[in-house]
């Protein structure tokens, strides 16, 4: 029943499939990671984002050019759910917490609700030339739509790593997630840097969902899945380190894909939450934690 | 007993009375299947205000607890044919059990790391939950209801009753943890865990007692369930909804007194009942986001901190 060659395509797949889970936690990683703002609803918006590239679909557009289209709208909507976030919750100090999470759980349901209401629970699915062939990587199937995945992905990783670290507004961001105070008394607006870092991250979350819609058929309620995945990926990595989510990501897909064919996919859905769960309890900072 | 004590057990009575009485001459059964709901939110949410509220650890794994309580039912319905009171005591043991065991794992953690650690232990039952066959895996279970014991006409009534009596246990025991050492404990803990920690209050014992109690209610809540709809399935039992309810309604109920997550739960339970009469269910769940979003933006302190505002404003005014 079990074979090397079955694990080698299980490694194989994994590592791909990792690389696809670290692309859609990065924005999660500056937002909750760097940021340090509650943001539940992370995964919502990337299901809401695989609806935009379907939707976008129907006029012959790629989905990953789609992902590019729709970055600037997703960069606004970023900036809206900050600066709501900000002026209602940070604003006020003591009991945001609470407050701020419920805040961002809201925001997670109504999108889901809007989603159903409008398309309906049907699964959706995209077109694109290298969508349904697959080529062969070291004796090993692969289909070609996890290979576009994996390659966006890493690119993706690789463009937010540099410009995190050699740009300024990107040395910024890391700035004041590692102390808002002194940024303040160098005479730099935290807010604002703050403000422009979660419109990044959520724009991001633009071009991860139409990776995700190319690797799967996307369903509304497909979020909740992905809040364990996305969050497992990202503390996994250690709050905020860019280069750990890529390797948090890719354990993750390996451990999946190795239970999925030893175990059967009714197993799937809990092995993230149990990593992550491992995680927080045996070591809470993380791999690449500070 | 003081005398607000005296008012509340009459209080406390005379709803069980009107439950009974109800039930006795009411005809039209929609009443009490509506009803049912209305009073099972109103335990669950009773029961995430005691840590939500108090401590300030928002729980998302109402439906954890729940639907274990569903499952504990089932099991001991298809394995010993248990009488409801049994499957509903037998749901509150392992409730608590299941919070202390999931406090003593989580409740170490602070904030959004612990409410994720609940969502997923949500996600891990429900897998469990699916792949264990003698209850019904995937597919779901059908259950036939006894026949129902005297005064009663027909089940559903005997459950509304039931139910009755769990709200007024949860309510009491939420009021009581609201006015014990108890409960100044956890609302230090909500403050700042850290000087607590410092006075020396036991939080983290604070925390898995409320935890445990709090489990043990939402577990309780959970088992008549399985009689009620006479069937369940995992997606059905650990749907986040009933997550979400909870938390909406304590959270716009207002979290600091015992009657906020009351007043939350009977004006959504009853505006999503209407709701999914009239219109249809998505609307009832798209009401209570939009709702929840508008209060903690909106009205921070809930229904509570509006009345009380209301209540200043007209003491002010009148000379």
């Amino acid at each position: 029943m079990f074979s090397l060659e079955l694990l080698l395509d299980a490694v194989v797949l994994g590592v791909m499939v990792g690389c696809f889970y670290a692309a859609v936690s990065i924005g999660l990683s500056i937002s909750f990671g760097l940021l340090d703002v509650p943001n539940v609803a992370h995964p919502a918006l990337l299901v809401l984002a695989s609806y935009g590239a379907w939707l976008l679909g129907d006029f012959d557009i790629d989905p990953i050019v789609a992902g590019f289209i729709m970055m600037p709208a997703f960069f606004l909507l970023g900036v809206m759910l900050y600066r709501t976030y900000h002026e209602t919750f940070e604003k006020r100090g003591s009991d945001a917490g609470v407050r701020g999470l419920a805040f961002f759980f809201g925001i997670a349901f109504i999108i889901e609700v809007v989603i159903i209401m409008r398309f309906g629970v049907d699964q959706r699915t995209v077109q694109a030339f290298y969508i349904g062939k697959s080529i062969e990587i070291l004796e090993v199937r692969i289909p070609m739509r996890m290979v576009a995945a994996f390659v966006v992905a890493i690119l993706l990783s690789l463009a937010l790593t540099l410009y995190l670290s050699k740009t300024f507004l990107g040395r910024a961001i890391r700035a004041v997630a590692q102390d808002e105070a002194a940024l303040r008394l160098m005479g730099a607006n935290p807010v604002a840097i703050k403000q422009w870092a979660f419109g990044i991250a959520t724009a991001v979350v633009a071009l991860a969902g139409a990776l995700l819609i190319i690797v799967q058929p996307v369903e509304p309620t497909l979020d909740r899945a992905y809040i364990g995945r996305t969050f497992c990926v990202v503390v996994m990595a250690g709050l905020g380190s860019m280069s750990g989510t890529l390797v948090a990501g890719i354990i993750l897909g390996v451990a999946e894909t190795i239970v999925l064919t030893m175990f059967g996919a009714s197993w799937a859905p809990a092995i993230s939450f149990t990593l992550l769960l491992l995680v927080l309890g045996i070591r809470p900072q993380g791999l690449f934690g500070r | 007993m003081t005398g607000r004590g005296v008012w509340f057990w009459i209080g406390a009575a005379l709803f069980i009375a009107l439950a009974v009485a109800l039930a006795l001459v009411v005809r039209n059964e929609y009443v009490f299947f509506a009803g049912f709901v209305i009073l099972q939110f109103i335990v669950l949410a009773t029961a995430w205000n005691i840590l939500g509220g108090y401590a300030g650890y928002v729980n998302f794994g109402t439906s954890a607890f729940f639907g274990i309580g569903v499952y504990t039912a089932i099991f001991l319905l298809k394995a010993f044919s248990a009488p409801l009171l049994v499957q509903i005591g037998v749901a509150a043991v392992v409730g608590a059990a299941m919070g202390l065991g999931i406090g003593l794992l989580t409740l170490r953690l602070r904030g959004i790391f612990f409410s994720i650690a609940t969502v997923a232990i949500t996600i891990i039952a429900e897998t469990l939950i699916i792949n264990w066959k003698f209850v019904g895996g995937a597919t779901g279970v059908q259950m036939l209801r006894p026949p129902v014991t005297p005064p009663f006409d027909s089940y559903i009534k005997m459950l509304f009753v039931v139910l009755a009596i769990l709200v007024v246990i949860a309510v009491a025991l939420a009021r009581y943890v609201q006015d014990s050492k108890l409960g100044r404990g956890l609302r230090a803990v909500r403050d700042d865990e850290v000087a607590a920690e410092s006075c020396g209050v036991p939080t983290l014992n604070l925390k898995l007692v409320a935890c445990a109690i709090s489990g043990a209610l939402m577990c309780a809540a959970g088992a008549p369930s399985a009689m009620y709809l006479q069937f369940a399935d995992p997606v059905s039992a650990f749907n986040l909804n009933y997550s979400v309810s909870a938390l909406a309604m304590s959270l716009i109920g207002g979290t600091s007194h015992w009657i906020g997550p009351v007043l939350g739960a009977i004006l959504l339970g009853s505006t999503q009942q209407l709701l999914t009469v009239t219109i249809s269910s998505e609307i009832n769940v798209l009401v209570l986001g939009l709702m929840l979003v508008l209060f903690v933006v909106a009205a921070p302190e809930g229904i509570i901190g509006l009345v009380r505002r209301l209540w200043r404003r007209v003491g002010k005014g009148s000379p």
